[in-house]
């Protein structure tokens, strides 16, 4: 099967490939995120990927919060935050200002990295406006949505990226509510059909596959977008041990396909040819262990329509 | 003096030669009336080659602030001008470039605020940005827009200042009019406004992390550290027109006066209605009244010293709100009483709102601001509470 890799191959990419992997911390440890904290990790790997030759502009929100006390920074890049909801529109004024400035000749002619990181709040609520804005004028920039399914940072509210059934606090679970009515929005669809060059699905469970795609993404001239499924112990109501296993379980069942777009060419990255049921997905995680079989059934039924239509964008069988 | 030519431009275009002078790297701006023209006439001069920028067409004005924001923390001479439900929208970005110290150039061709939807001239949208932390000065004419938005660059940009700095002109009034002006030759405001390099750029070879968040063990030191940095940009503004009369021969001051100087009584405005004030002023002493102008040129950070030198002899101070602060009357007339407060007990302040929505503002309406003034301040002296008055309302 076409993507699957032996056993025998995988002990070598466990053996190697990390080997390959810079040991610089771009995102210094002694932050101040909860423990067993996907996006965390995901900013670790992410920065690996992206290197020195960077400019982060962050959302507010956790990722914020926890690596910029004043006086203190995890970032060993530039980095500048203002606020929540306008990460791509202050990016879009650093790509400028650097291609303004390049071509004046008032500085070195260089191509640097420009780069957002932004909650699943940031991207798919309040800050999809000024993301959509960037991604059709077609700066030269990396968008990352790290996507732990609420507004976490504020205490677990539902956003439109909380899926289907989950408990939070503004969707809570009582007499007449499941907790989340509402189906999680597609994001990386919505980039697909700004017709930009490059847009991927990523989790830190696959650290190898989301540093490639980050560097994918970077390397592209023009918008590029990866939305990073970020596991949240704390809001999931998740043991903080079980984080990787979580994102695992997400890609095997389907709930979160990990994939790319280039250039509108759909690309499996894990195919999963026979799905696990979502039940072990949503098993260790307290947000749905109010949900009915019913419920399940109808979360299943979603999953595999929607894992079967990907697919067919794909060309797998 | 300075070599330039007599031209013809509209307050739009003047601000827009301004800006090109300045040789700006970025400009980013969202379409709203009546700032359009400044921002077609930017996109005109890039498109034909005559400046040298990038022009972000974002899609809101929250986004056009929130660029100036990264452009200037990226190094980049930047400006953005918008107008009313403009501003307001991107209200909140406005206190980015002020609390980090971020020198963004912008216009404000001022505007009344929704609802109902208006797109005529007042100080509705002024007001809202009293608390922003920005420099802010008043254009009463295009010349003065123009050499406004020059001295905004030289201002903000000092080492000293960075600090954001906005020039309010009315819309319409300003934006749409032809005027006759003093336009300089490209090389002498180029001199004027030198080169400049932010210190903390946003740049790999030198990594600092800008936006870090102040929990209340350091919020209040932040802030203190602005707003005494802020009141320290006063100097400076002084220093800059300073210079620029002595390069330009126009001078500008942070109070303005006009035949005050044996004027009992004075009238009060900011912007473009100052000009017709003049000329109610000239009437009003042809029927025998001692009356003078005073004008707000600087906003922020407040004239204290120059405005209560201003009105050291008067006895009666008569000040015009382009704007309401509901509940409250007119919030010019309050923040001059606050300026005033323990300073003179003897003098009568009389606010009225007028001009609001578009609403013209005659030579006529001067005169019975003045005359019914003096009638108000005998009411006061009689212990009578007296409300603010809004004037030519049909009822």
């Amino acid at each position: 099967m076409e993507g699957e890799i032996s056993e025998m191959e995988r002990e070598e990419e466990d053996l190697f490939v990390p080997r390959l992997i810079t040991t610089e911390e771009n995102f210094a440890p002694g932050h101040r995120a909860c423990i067993g904290c996907g996006e965390a990790l995901a900013v670790r790997h992410v920065c690996k990927a992206l290197g020195k030759n960077v400019i982060i502009v962050n959302a507010t929100g956790c990722i914020e919060i926890f690596s910029s006390l004043f006086p203190q920074t995890s970032w060993q890049v530039p980095w500048i935050h203002t606020l929540f909801e306008n990460v791509a529109a202050v990016m879009s004024g650093i790509e400028s200002a650097y291609k303004a400035r390049i071509r004046k000749g008032k500085i070195e002619d260089r191509r640097v990295k420009f780069v957002g990181f932004g909650g699943d709040g940031a991207t798919a609520d309040i800050g999809l406006q000024p993301l959509s804005g960037a991604m059709e004028r077609g700066h030269d920039f990396l968008y990352c949505c790290f996507d732990n399914e609420a507004y976490m940072n504020t205490g677990i509210q539902r956003s439109s990226s909380t899926p289907y059934g989950a408990w939070t606090t503004t969707a809570p679970v009582g007499k007449k509510s499941i907790g989340q009515m509402t189906w999680k929005k597609n994001l990386p669809e919505i980039a697909v059909a700004h017709r930009i060059p490059y847009v991927a699905t990523a989790c830190p469970s696959y650290p190898f596959d989301l540093m490639d795609k980050v560097k994918r993404g970077v390397e592209m001239t023009g918008p590029a977008y990866v939305h990073i499924l970020s596991v949240c112990p704390t809001g999931w109501r998740s043991s903080p041990e079980q984080t990787i296993e979580i994102g695992r379980l997400a890609v095997e069942t389907g709930v979160f396909p990990l994939y790319e777009v280039i250039n509108g060419e759909y690309r499996l990255s894990v195919d999963v040819p026979r799905l696990k049921p979502v039940k072990e997905y949503m098993k260790d995680q307290r947000r749905f262990r109010h949900l009915t079989d019913d419920v399940i059934a109808e979360i299943q039924a979603r999953v595999e329509t929607e894992y079967a239509k990907l697919k067919e964008k794909a060309g797998v069988k | 003096m300075t070599q330039g030519k007599i031209v013809g431009l509209e307050g739009s275009f003047a601000i827009a030669e301004a800006v090109r002078m300045a040789n700006t790297d970025v400009i980013s701006a969202y379409p709203i009336t009546p700032q359009t023209h400044i921002v077609e006439r930017l996109a005109e001069m890039i498109a034909d080659g005559e400046l040298n920028a990038e022009f972000i067409c974002v899609e809101s004005e929250h986004s056009a602030m929130s660029a100036c924001v990264g452009a200037s923390a990226a190094g980049a001479r930047v400006f953005t001008c918008s107008a009313g439900q403009g501003l307001e929208l991107m209200h909140e970005v406005l206190y980015i470039p002020s609390s980090m110290r971020l020198p963004v150039v912008a216009v404000a061709a001022n505007r009344a605020l929704s609802g109902p939807l208006s797109v005529w001239c007042d100080h509705s949208d002024v007001m809202a940005l009293r608390d922003i932390g920005w420099i802010q000065m008043f254009a009463e004419n295009n010349q003065q827009a123009f050499d406004l938005t020059v001295c905004a660059y030289k201002i903000a940009e000092d080492k000293d200042v960075l600090f954001p700095t906005m020039v309010h002109i009315d819309g319409f009034y300003l934006s749409h009019v032809i005027e006759d002006m003093m336009l300089p030759d490209d090389e002498v405001v180029a001199d004027f406004i030198p080169e400049y390099e932010y210190p903390f750029v946003l740049d790999p070879e030198k990594p600092v992390s800008m936006g870090c968040y102040g929990p209340p063990f350091i919020y209040p030191e932040a802030k203190k550290a602005q707003e005494v940095a802020f009141e320290s940009t006063k100097s400076k503004i002084l220093e800059t027109w300073k210079e620029f009369e002595d390069t330009f021969g126009r001078h500008y001051a942070p109070v303005e006066t006009y035949k005050m100087e044996d004027a009992s009584i004075a009238l009060l405005t900011m912007g473009s209605i100052s000009e017709t004030a003049m000329l109610a002023v000239d009437e009003l002493r042809a029927e025998g009244q001692d009356v003078g102008l005073i004008r707000l040129r600087l906003w922020r950070p407040f004239p204290f010293t120059e405005f209560r030198d201003a009105v050291k002899d008067v006895e009666l101070l008569v000040v015009l709100d382009r704007a309401i602060s509901f509940g409250m009357g007119g919030p010019v007339c309050s923040e001059v009483k606050s300026a005033l407060y323990d300073k003179r007990e003897d003098l009568k302040i009389v606010g009225f709102i007028a001009g609001i929505g578009g609403r013209d503002i005659t030579i006529e309406d001067f005169k019975y601001m003045i005359n019914r003034a003096a009638e108000k301040a005998k009411a006061v002296e009689r212990g009578e509470d007296i409300a603010t008055e809004m004037i030519g309302v049909r009822e």
